[in-house]
């Protein structure tokens, strides 16, 4: 395993930058967030928040500077990071033409857990997110904010130790805010950075990066 | 890392179950053969033509029907996320070509249970050869399901995929045409085939080159 072993820390960003043919969408970006910890991005949109999310997932390689995650140094170690991350970004993620059972349970089976404690976890995700009743409907009958919902457990569904969330409370309502709160809120056990256009939602963030219109952190700070 | 094998199952679960759920390719598949060997029957106005020319309506109708199925093979994972989802997990991602490779397979296998007896019923006048026929195409199938996959998930994100499969895709496919049809139009004729131990090992030999480039490369198409 590919790890570096000089820090017990979940991210470590060293002048991490990532451009796209002639445009630069992130750059000179460098933070240290603790294991445990939360990190919220705000910035207006095409600021490079997701682009730093995509790097951080390891589904976008940096073009510049260093990324350690999870001990593992991206993009040369990335296979390491696989199954420890939680994913919710714009997409859901789920297949419209199977239900929401069957999409946690394709998930569960890529990510290795069990038939049963699949099972079990599932059921109890759904019940959590107030979705029990609508297991064995398809995603396509869905409504935006159960098909958030269902992403949610997608993305919580194999305990990650970092859960990386774009926008997670898009499409939901106060109640369903209340519902998914245990499972990707300040309470969940996982390291997370949050990407949010709300800047309310850096009151509950250990550290808040903000990044400018150029891509570029424009301040970092400790909440 | 998960299990290969179960995570190539799940895959193929997934797809299968959502294409007997949709029926996206199948029906289309069918319909467009069966409309295509209508046509021959009435544009050569015979009920039996000479062997090649058989086996050369047979063929050509099997590849344009399995470029409708190629063109959606990865569909559902540009447009609901699942190359991410693949991504993310811990799976050697190669899996994704084994499975898409398995799942056009059995597309174009139950296509070719329903185009072979029309096929059949219309050009030829016995039964004659259609074992072997069913043979060859069997192992036409595995060159096409791995160049179709191949060429499928590189095309999947370009918005002129649907000019893009066959434009790459036919081309590719010229050595297993010549020696598929030379097997099956041996195998309809009167005459023994000529030289059919040539043509198999042809056909082995490229069904094997493209399954290995498939899954030694697959690794590489899903990067950024």
């Amino acid at each position: 395993m590919q790890e570096t072993g000089v820090t017990t820390g979940a991210i470590e960003l060293r002048d991490l930058r990532r451009e796209f043919g002639e445009r630069v969408a992130l750059r000179d970006v460098s933070l240290t967030l603790a294991r445990g910890e939360t990190l919220a991005v705000l910035g207006p949109n095409g600021a490079g928040k997701t682009t730093l999310l995509r790097i951080l997932a390891a589904l976008l390689r940096p073009t510049g500077g260093t990324a350690v995650v999870l001990g593992s140094e991206l993009p040369k170690a990335s296979w390491a990071l696989r199954g420890k991350v939680g994913w919710l970004g714009h997409d859901p993620l789920l297949y419209r033409d199977l239900t929401a059972s069957e999409n946690l349970r394709f998930a569960a089976r890529l990510n290795g857990l069990d038939s049963e404690a699949a099972g079990r976890r599932i059921e109890s995700l759904l019940e959590a997110v107030g979705l029990s009743r609508r297991g064995d409907d398809r995603i396509r009958d869905f409504s935006a904010g159960m098909v958030q919902r269902t992403a949610i457990c997608r993305a919580v569904l194999h305990e990650p130790e970092l859960l990386l969330l774009d926008e997670p409370y898009s499409h939901l309502d106060a109640e369903a805010r209340t519902l998914v709160e245990p499972l990707i809120g300040a309470g969940a056990k996982a390291t997370r950075v949050v990407v949010s256009h709300e800047a309310e939602s850096a009151s509950a963030a250990d550290q808040v990066l903000r990044l400018d219109p150029t891509g570029r952190p424009a301040e970092l700070a400790a909440a | 890392m998960i299990s290969s094998r179960d995570a190539f199952r799940a895959i193929l679960a997934k797809d299968l179950r959502i294409e007997l759920r949709t029926m996206r390719s199948l029906p289309a598949m069918a319909l467009f053969a069966v409309t295509v060997f209508v046509l021959f029957h009435f544009a050569l106005n015979t009920a039996n033509p000479d062997s090649d020319v058989a086996a050369g309506i047979l063929l050509v109708t099997v590849l344009f029907a399995a470029i409708l199925a190629i063109n959606r093979l990865f569909l559902s994972e540009r447009e609901e996320g699942g190359f991410e989802l693949i991504r993310l997990a811990p799976i050697d991602r190669s899996v994704l070509f084994a499975a898409k490779f398995a799942a056009l397979f059995i597309y174009l296998a139950v296509l070719e249970a329903i185009a072979v007896p029309v096929f059949a019923a219309f050009f030829l006048d016995s039964g004659r050869g259609l074992v072997a026929t069913v043979g060859v195409l069997l192992m036409l199938n595995a060159g096409l399901a791995a160049t179709g996959t191949l060429v499928s998930s590189i095309a999947t994100n370009s918005s002129a995929r649907d000019l893009l499969t066959p434009l790459i895709l036919l081309p590719m496919l010229i050595p297993l045409v010549i020696a598929a049809s030379s097997l099956v139009s041996g195998a309809l004729d009167v005459l023994p085939a000529d030289k059919p131990g040539t043509w198999l090992a042809v056909l082995g030999l490229y069904d094997s080159i493209f399954i290995l480039i498939g899954y030694a490369v697959f690794d590489f198409l899903l990067e950024d």
